[in-house]
């Protein structure tokens, strides 16, 4: 049992070493890691049927037994996001195939990625808040050397940024690791579930779940600790900044969700007050910055942020159906968002820049293009019968079955001007001609844009199969929703049976 | 003992604030390493301070003979020392960099990824 | 500027103690204060002490290898060491020890997938600690 939960932490990794060592070789680099996360894919799913047919499962590495060990434990919310974080690992070996050059490849792109991987499974997968921090820091050495990885001044600009916010927000997560640690001598999550619940001071404990939720929030870039997202988010090569795109923020989503549904639920009153407020300033700002920008990349970060709202609201909101919203809205976000940092990739191999004002012409050089970033251009704008549409509607229909008016009102305003930003894209990029006249022609210096086109295939796929056919989906969410909020069995598969925990 | 740490930290943390609004990137390193170390010490602390001998179990016996010290928050301050000198490391290694390519240490002159008007890229 | 003549010479004394010392840590940390990371960082700390003396193409050179690879080979033995109780039906990490000689009474010398951990640490922190001293290196030069 402990194997199928190590192993989709372990693939990673294990690829990673003979993916560095090849790094000479390009081509041979990237194959390495692309089978290694084919088999990583696999792992995945088969941890995720385990958890869909027996329920939570839990291990310990290394035999020490909770609440001492360390931890590993897969409720359906973790197994979902893992499963995500390998088919959105697939699609960029994919794409990595096409863009990642000889001197990218020797860097250790493509170990960097896979170690990056491991990190953001590892933080899904992890029993203990400890553990959790250690593979935040994983994620994160391995984020700083992609982000800089070429050198280019602009990159060196935002990796400042980057590594300045994220190291602050690094310490006061460890603070309140030591300051819960020392009001309850504790932190294997379970375990805190109970201790924290149980201890008299509650004040105290809303304290420390405030710089908690500081310090995810600055990982989850929400309003107002968002600025060091879109200084750097478009500054990397595309293949990274769709995988930063897609998963890094949402570790943050996972750890907030997770911290204030199992372990920091004892005065609502303040802290999911605080993350409803959040929620909307996130949203509005989020896309309104996206509307001041003219670069395809930023105007796609800003809408992160804004995206990173509504998984917020459905946390805040803390019903059963708004927390499905959040965990479907957190799957639909990872694939459609990563789908449009490649598609802005592609666009910025055939037109040679990704300044909207300057770029245009690729509907008539390209219409494959065009027709593929209107999926999950539209889905990210909620329109039916795409993903997006579904998650929305979940998430304003919660608010408004909890009498949240003003915030049901802001996620529909909000989505209205998502509209307005992806219409923006289209009409500069695709639709209009090129200003210097010149029509988009795929270079041909013989680079293969094919892995490109593969990987924005699958992942626009996916967006389509969730949207049309989201019962099945809805149902894993609602299985993980229920589990979120009833934590007795995670809390009984990490430390056994009450019965034995009482001896 | 604690209160007299706490206060410590207190002053750290003061001190570290104040490195940290400064514009310079390399003062800004220095708050960062300051509040870090702040952060080591509130573990420690967390793992209250007692006089009693290192966590060792001697030979032949199964488990130690008297009090002593809490050995899991010295785990977790060492884990956190290696994380932050490795990230330290790195930023300052970056602070390098940066000073090398943009030809300044100052934050609000670094604008070249976000110009202050999106003109000028 | 040239490194004084003095440095120079007392380096090349003083690596050799530094690693062996650092093999010393690594060696004596399973039961007593030491271990990977102190020894690992010791180690670093003599090729450091040659790169300030001799400059860092040099030490490269005394290197042999890419201090990237010396880190990834660590990464790669403490994984092994952790893959190792896989066939034993444990879970993983969980030590496996092998005893040499033993017999009834005494324990004999042992040999255990934790040391090699700990060997992988050794590299790790070597190899990364390393890397980010080259680097500050080249930067200033």
């Amino acid at each position: 049992m402990s194997w199928l939960l190590i192993l989709p932490i372990l693939i990673p990794f294990c690829t990673a070493i003979p993916a560095f060592f090849a790094g000479g070789n390009a081509q041979l680099s990237a194959r390495i890691s692309l089978a290694g996360s084919a088999i990583g894919l696999v792992a995945a799913l088969v941890l995720f049927c385990q958890v869909h047919d027996q329920g939570v499962i839990a291990g310990q590495m290394s035999g020490w037994a909770a609440p001492f060990g360390i931890t590993l434990v897969a409720d359906m919310l973790s197994a979902i996001m893992v499963v995500i974080t390998a088919i959105t690992g697939l699609a960029v070996a994919i794409y990595a195939l096409g863009e990642i050059d000889d001197n990218q490849s020797e860097l250790g792109y493509h170990a960097l990625f896979q170690i990056l991987l491991a990190g953001v499974t590892g933080a899904f997968l992890t029993g203990d808040l400890f553990n959790l921090y250690v593979w935040f820091e994983v994620m994160l050495i391995a984020s700083f050397g992609l982000l800089i990885m070429g050198g280019r001044a602009e990159q060196i600009d935002g990796a400042v940024k980057y590594v300045a916010l994220n190291l602050v927000s690094t310490i006061l997560f460890v603070s309140g690791v030591g300051l819960l640690y020392g009001e309850t001598g504790t932190l294997n999550m379970a375990d805190l579930s109970r201790a924290v619940a149980e201890h008299p001071d509650q004040g105290m404990m809303v304290l420390i779940s405030l710089l908690f939720m500081i310090a995810f929030g600055v990982k989850s870039a929400v309003f107002p600790l968002f600025f060091w997202l879109p200084a750097s988010y478009h500054t990397p090569s595309f293949a990274v900044s769709a995988v930063f795109a897609g998963l890094l923020t949402k570790v943050g989503v996972y750890a907030l969700i997770r911290s204030f549904t199992l372990i920091f639920t004892s005065d609502p009153g303040i802290t999911h007050t605080i993350l409803l407020w959040v929620a909307g300033f996130t949203m509005v700002t989020g896309v309104l910055g996206a509307a001041a920008q003219s670069d395809f990349r930023k105007v796609l970060s800003f809408h992160i942020i804004s995206q990173i709202g509504y998984m917020v609201l459905g946390l805040a909101l803390m019903t059963p159906l708004a927390l499905v919203g959040s965990v479907f809205y957190l799957v639909h976000h990872i694939i459609v968002k990563a789908n449009l940092f490649l598609i802005a990739g592609i666009s910025e191999k055939l037109t040679g820049g990704s300044n909207l004002y300057k770029i245009g012409g690729l509907y008539g050089a390209a219409p494959l293009l065009a027709a593929l970033f209107l999926i999950p251009a539209f889905s990210l704008a909620g329109f039916p019968p795409l993903s997006g549409f579904w998650a929305k509607y979940i998430l304003v229909k919660a608010s408004l079955d909890t009498q949240a008016w003003l915030i049901a009102g802001t996620a529909l305003v909000v989505g209205l001007f998502t509209i307005f930003s992806m219409t923006k894209i289209w009409a500069e990029a695709f639709w209009k001609e090129h200003p210097d006249e010149i029509t988009p022609e795929p270079p041909m210096d013989g680079t293969a844009l094919w892995p490109r086109y593969a990987a924005v295939i699958f992942l626009a796929l996916l967006t389509v199969a969730i949207g049309l056919v989201p019962q099945p989906f809805l149902e894993l969410a609602e299985t993980a929703s229920a589990q979120l909020l009833d934590p007795s069995a995670y809390i009984a598969a990490v430390l056994g049976e009450p019965v034995e925990a009482a001896q | 003992m604690e209160p007299l740490l706490a206060i410590l930290v207190g002053a750290m943390v003061a001190a570290a604030i104040y490195l940290m609004l400064d514009r310079n990137l390399l003062r800004f390193l220095f708050g960062l390493i300051l509040i870090s170390n702040a952060a080591n010490m509130t573990i420690f602390a967390a793992g209250r301070l007692t006089p009693e001998r290192p966590p060792l179990v001697p030979v032949g016996a199964k488990a130690p003979l008297t009090d002593v010290a809490n050995a899991l928050p010295q785990a977790l301050v060492l884990t956190a020392i290696v994380i932050g000198f490795g990230l330290f490391a790195f930023a300052l290694v970056l602070a390098l960099r940066a000073y090398d390519n943009l030809g300044t240490l100052d934050t609000s002159e670094m604008r070249l990824a976000e110009p202050r008007s999106e003109n000028d890229t | 500027m040239k490194p004084s003549i003095i440095l120079v010479a007392a380096t090349r004394l003083l690596v050799v103690l530094l690693l062996l010392f650092s093999v010393f840590m690594l060696w004596r940390g399973h039961n007593e204060p030491g271990g990977g990371f102190i020894g690992g960082l010791i180690g670093a700390t003599g090729f450091i002490l040659y790169a300030i003396a001799c400059g860092a193409d040099a030490t490269r050179e005394a290197l042999r290898v890419r201090p990237e690879f010396i880190a990834m080979g660590g990464l790669a033995t403490s994984l092994i060491a952790g893959l190792i109780s896989a066939p034993f039906g444990d879970a993983f990490l969980t030590g496996q020890w092998l005893f040499f000689g033993g017999s009834e009474g005494e324990k004999g010398f042992p040999i255990s997938t934790v040391l090699l951990f700990d060997i992988g640490v050794y590299a790790v922190v070597m190899g990364s600690a390393l890397s980010i001293v080259f680097a500050l290196e080249d930067e200033v030069e």
